[in-house]
Order: C-alpha cells, then structure tokens, then sequence
C-alpha cells in the first residue's frame, strides 16, 4: 500500500498509468464520434429551423428546446433504459427470450451526439443567418444549382463562421463524455475511480483524471484554433 | 396515456424540487460572492493574486463537474488535518460538498463574465465620470457596475440555467433531487419515456421561469433606451 505517486500513476505492474491512458483514448473516442454525430443532427436541426414549412420549424425548435433545456444526464438515462426496453421488446417479440442491452459506448454517442446537435443546431443556424444574402443571389445568378451552391458558397463560409462556437461545444462535449461513467462506460472518470477505489487514492486519481481532461482540452483546443486561422485565411486582410 | 401513473410520478418528483432548487440557489450566491472576489483577483496588480485567481478559473472550467465533484466528495477525506477540523461535520456531508463544487465551478464561469462586462464598459464613460471628478468606490457604484450589470446580466442568465441543469449531477453522490428520483422510478419501473416526459417538464419549467424573470430584469435595466 505504500507506493509511491510515481508507481501508482507509471506503467509498471502495479502503476494505473496504462489503463488511464486507454480510458482517456476511449474518452477521446466518446466526444469525437458524439461530435460528429452532432453535427450531422446540427446541420439537420439547422435546415430544420431554417425551414419554409411551420411544421418543421416547429419540429427544429422543440428538438433544441428541449435538449438544451433538460439535464444531459437525463438524457443519458433516457437512451440507457429506453434503448434497452426497445432492443428487449424487439428481440422478444421476434422469438428471443431474455434481457438485451445496447453496448455503453454506442449509448454515450447517441446521448452526447443528441444533446451537441441541438447546441449544434444554434450554431449552424446564426452562421448561416449571418451569411451575406447578396452571395446566394449571385451564385444563383450565376446559374449555379443548389447543390453547387451549397457546397461552394453556402457551406465554407458557414463552416467559417461557426467554428468559434462549435469550438466551444465541443469542449463541452469532452467534459459531458464523463457523464457515461455512470452507465459503465470505461472512460477516464470509471477508470479513475475503479483506480481509486483499489488504491484508496481518491485525491491522486480523480486529479489525474482532472489533470488529463485539462490536457486533452487543451491540444484539441489549440487544433481548431489552428483550423479557425487556416479557414480564415482568404478574409484576412 | 396513463395519466394516474403521470400523475403519481409528478407528485413523487416534485418531492426533490425543493432540494433541486435550494442547490441551485445556494450554489450560485456562494458562487457568485467567490466570483467577484475571483474577478477582483484577477485583475489585481499583485502577480501571485492573478495566477491564483487565473489557475483557479482554468481548473474549473477545463475539467469536468463531475470530477470536481468527485473529488471533493472522495478526496478531501483523504486529508487528514482536514478530516479533524471544524469542517469535517460539513464535507462529509454530500449535500455541502454537492454545494461546495457547484458554487467553485460556477464561480470560474461568473468570474470570467464578470470580467468581460466590466472590460465592456465604454472607456468613455469612465474618462466622463473621471473629468467630472469621479473616483474609486463612487466611479464603480455609479458609473461602471451599473453599466456591466446590463452587459453582464443576459450571459449570466444562461450561466444559471447551465447551474439549475447542473444540480442534477447531485444525484450521483447520493442526493435525492428531481433527478435521483426520476433515476429510481426510471430504474424501478422501466417506463423511461413517460418519466423523462414529466421530468423534463419539470427542468423545462424551471429554466422558463428563470429566464422570464431575467428578460423583465433586462428590461428595467434597459429602461431608458425604450422610446417614450
């Protein structure tokens, strides 16, 4: 019991340092795909709420309204058991009896990606708004289609736009990611309190923990500031 | 629809409310006090006072509630002067340390809003007060704070709706607000749409309410501007 901080936290037999380092690639894993996936449903949110139609409109609002309104870890919950009593009734009902449950990590994208794409939607959303009108009319002038014009006008400079604020949501998805701790999912928050519940080290894990979550906040905060200089490239003056 | 059974899980929720709500309103005056002394040492002219006050929004704004949570929950116990002071009877308690972890990591966030409403005072106006012989506690109580108070007031707005979202992780250290008693009716009775429904509801509620309120505040601040 009398280890020290170097061999508990190193990657010798009795050091945590592998398995923290793996949780925090799991970690990693969780917010990119639940990113990713939100920003599929933020693009689709977007054109939702953009949308000529009342009835989607309403459908865009009530997806942010309530995603961004209810406690994440509600969520987390309500994809936990809900997507276990689909799954079951699913399989029971097509002549497999017992108890099914979808596996943790692909639970926390689902409730990750589900909460960023309504904050997602918000920001796709005012950077379109933002974009210069006259722009589409002269694409359109230009007899381009609407594909076209999407792909060459619409999304860079809407991509441009956004990025400060999708760089802040996903700083928020890195920390929600810890939420998934509580339906077992082994990312850095379970494995640093599966560490110090073996070790009796709370102090030591969880602020390792803390320490590495700071770190990973940092690194990829550093990339999309890099992305937002590249993008901004042609508008710098 | 089961209304009953609606019914029952409202009334059984809205047992944790008064728990939910005393979290969220002693969390944020605490952590509104700690922000102004924050933001105060951040922009003090004494160097060891600023890296204090900047490492301590970093820390809590880099990492997660839940960790922080944690350990203060977990690892404070492990010090052991700690563990024989006067504090003890209060950190073992979930309930003060659900409090003490919401109001710092509110208070790294309300500090960092705080400074960016004063540094968006127009210079201007504090030269005016200045030439008109303003200074020190009479130039911020007449001319700066009012003026950050409108700035800082519609962020802060949504800094409390985040904090009223965030007591819900109180639940995972044992605390039975709206949220730990939605997870054991979800848990006990696997009707997880219905619950989350009324749940939802119930934060929905909330967070209405709250901004309503901020949005008439808003208002009166910005009484003047409105044509009359």
């Amino acid at each position: 019991m009398n280890l020290g901080i170097i061999e508990l936290l190193g990657f010798g037999s009795q050091g945590w340092g592998g398995p923290l380092l793996k949780a925090a690639g799991v970690t990693l894993a969780a917010a990119s795909c639940g990113f990713f996936l939100g920003s599929l449903l933020g693009i689709c949110g977007a054109s939702l709420k953009l949308a000529r139609a009342g009835v989607l409109r309403t459908i865009g609002h009530f997806y942010t309204t309530v995603f961004r309104g209810v406690p994440e870890i509600l969520v987390v919950y309500l994809f936990y058991f809900g997507g276990s009593v689909v799954l079951t009734n699913a399989m029971n009902s097509g002549g497999f009896p017992g108890f099914y449950s979808l596996p943790a990590f692909a639970i926390g994208v689902i409730a990750v990606g589900v909460v960023s794409g309504a904050y997602q939607t918000e920001a796709f959303r005012s950077a379109f708004l933002r974009l210069d009108r006259g722009q589409i009319e002269a694409g359109t002038a230009c007899g381009m289609s609407k594909l076209l014009l999407l792909r060459r006008i619409i999304a860079p400079q809407t991509l441009r736009v956004a990025l400060p604020a999708l760089g802040n949501i996903w700083q928020s998805v890195l920390k929600e990611t810890s939420l998934l701790s509580v339906i077992g999912l082994t990312e850095l928050l379970r494995q640093a309190g599966t560490a110090a519940g073996s070790t009796r080290q709370p102090l030591l894990f969880y602020g390792a923990a803390a320490v590495m979550f700071l770190i990973i906040g940092r690194i990829t905060g550093l990339i999309l500031t890099r992305m937002e200089n590249h993008l901004a490239k042609p508008w710098r003056r | 629809m089961d209304w009953p059974f609606l019914l029952d899980v409202f009334h059984q929720l809205l047992s944790g409310l008064p728990l939910t709500l005393q979290l969220a309103a002693l969390s944020l005056s605490v952590g509104f006090v700690l922000a102004v002394l924050v933001a105060a040492a951040v922009g003090s002219p004494f160097p060891p006072l600023r890296w204090v006050a900047r490492a301590h929004v970093e820390l809590f704004r880099g990492t997660p509630l839940l960790v922080q949570i944690f350990l203060i929950y977990y690892g404070l116990g492990q010090i052991t002067p700690l563990r024989q002071s006067f504090l003890w009877p209060f950190l073992r308690e979930p309930y003060w340390c659900a409090i003490l972890a919401l109001a710092l990591n509110t208070s790294a966030y309300t500090a960092e809003i705080i400074r960016g409403a004063v540094q968006a005072v127009p210079a201007g106006e504090v030269e005016a007060a200045r030439a008109c012989g303003m200074s020190g506690f009479m130039l911020r109580r007449r001319i700066i704070w009012p003026i950050a108070l409108r700035q800082g007031l519609p962020v802060y707005g949504s800094e409390a709706i985040l904090m009223i979202k965030a007591t819900s992780l109180a639940s995972i250290i044992t605390l039975t607000e709206v949220t730990g008693i939605a997870y054991k009716l979800i848990s006990s009775t696997y009707r997880v749409l219905e619950i989350f429904v009324v749940t939802g509801a119930i934060y929905l509620t909330l967070t209405f309410l709250l901004s309503s309120a901020l949005s008439l505040a808003e208002r009166r601040l910005h009484a003047h501007h409105k044509p009359s």
